[in-house]
């Protein structure tokens, strides 16, 4: 996946987003469709949804939030 | 005041005058009423009512009587925040996130009745049948990085280019799945103060210019909050046996606002406070209001339903 840098925002205690993505391939090789514009990749690994966050990390304790 | 109103805007809406009588008998629900349906005239208006009335001077005049009141009991309600430049998108998003207003969704999950979730999705339809065109009039306003992030967000919003997608239709059709009426503000009539009085603080922050910083930091503040409760009404609903659509719409908004979340806080309000630091107080201004808004929501259902909240 060759991203331009406007195309990726981390985003501190939460997501990455992603925009512009057809499709976006997980840590394990899995390929993933993708509907929308911007996405929202989950860093926390709590999500429900994987790959994509559901705000999960809102609920964690700060330590377990990504940095 | 607003039979008087609306009596006149199907007559001759030039004759309506801003006197508001006397204060001590201003009644609070007839005054949001009132402010709500000049409002209307702004989006799709009424059918015995001339598209003209929207741009008359009287109608303006009251309009802007009653939006000023509104503001004046919004400020007097926000404590104030310290806005730091170097961590402005950060603190917003921990500002928000630290609410603990009661929760509807949580009541939702595990006690309501069906019945009461009617009773909700009617009292959300003033809302969500019109779901995002508050914060569309916001648009204009903003300067480059602003625009092109809320140009972004809303365009999901609005279905990306798909009507079936555009989120105020999924709600209608969900709405419909129900066996409700979709015809917009079909349930006005039923709905308290605090459901008026929210919808008129969007249009008022999205309407006036002015108050660009306190529409796009209500925006916020209503997307960062909206992906863990939508959760739990999924749950709640679910465990009601409730109709697809219903579950469908609040399933989108479990993953859509944890996009839009992010959008909000760090593309629109931050890029917003970057470019117009004039602005940035009025954002957290707006968030709070909305907030607060939703926690009066919230107090209103659960007391009519009999939890205490
Ligand atoms: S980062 Fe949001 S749920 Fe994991
Ligand atoms: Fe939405
Ligand atoms: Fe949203």
């Amino acid at each position: 996946m060759t991203t331009l840098p406007e195309r990726v925002l981390v985003c501190p205690g939460g997501p990455l987003l992603l925009r512009g993505c057809q499709t976006y391939t997980d840590g394990e090789g899995v390929e993933h469709a993708v509907d929308r514009t911007v996405v929202a990749v989950c860093r926390c690994g709590f999500s429900g949804r994987l790959p994509w966050c559901d705000s999960t990390h809102k609920r964690l304790p700060p330590d377990k939030r990504p940095d | 005041m607003s039979e008087r109103v609306l009596t006149t805007l199907r007559s001759d809406p030039g004759r309506l005058t801003t006197d508001p009588g006397d204060p001590q008998d201003v009644d609070e629900v007839d005054a949001a009423l009132t402010l709500w349906v000049l409002h209307e005239l702004s989006y799709r208006g009424f059918e015995d009512v001339s598209p003209d009335a929207e741009w008359e001077p009287a109608v303006l005049a009251l309009r802007r009587h009653l939006q000023r009141d509104l503001e004046a009991r919004l400020r007097a309600r926000w404590p104030g925040h310290e806005v730091s430049r170097e961590t402005f998108a950060d603190d917003l998003m921990a500002f928000i996130e630290s609410d603990d207003g009661p929760s509807v969704a949580s009541y939702v999950h595990s006690h309501a009745s069906a019945d009461q979730v009617l009773e909700l999705v009617r009292w959300r339809s003033i809302y969500h049948l019109r779901e995002s065109d508050p914060s569309t009039w916001t648009l204009p306003r903003l300067t480059t990085a602003p625009k092109a992030a809320l140009a972004e967000l809303q365009y999901d919003e609005y279905g990306s280019g798909r009507p079936d997608r555009l989120h105020a239709h999924l709600f209608a059709r969900a709405m419909e799945a129900l066996g409700l009426s979709t015809r917009y503000a079909d349930y006005l009539d039923e709905c308290p103060l605090e459901v008026l009085e929210m919808n008129n603080v969007m249009t008022l922050f999205g309407l006036d210019g002015r108050l660009r910083g306190a529409s796009m930091g209500h925006l916020a503040a209503f997307e960062v909050t909206s992906s863990v409760p939508s959760g739990r009404l999924v749950k709640g609903l679910q465990r009601l046996g409730m109709a697809e659509e219903i579950i469908d719409y609040y399933a989108e908004h479990v993953v859509a606002d944890s996009v839009h979340d992010q959008i909000a806080v760090r593309l629109i309000c931050a890029a917003l406070a970057a470019d117009e630091p004039d602005q940035a107080e009025d954002i957290f201004f707006g968030a709070f209001t909305c907030l607060d808004q939703e926690a009066r929501f919230a107090r209103a259902i659960l007391g009519r339903w009999g939890v205490a909240a």
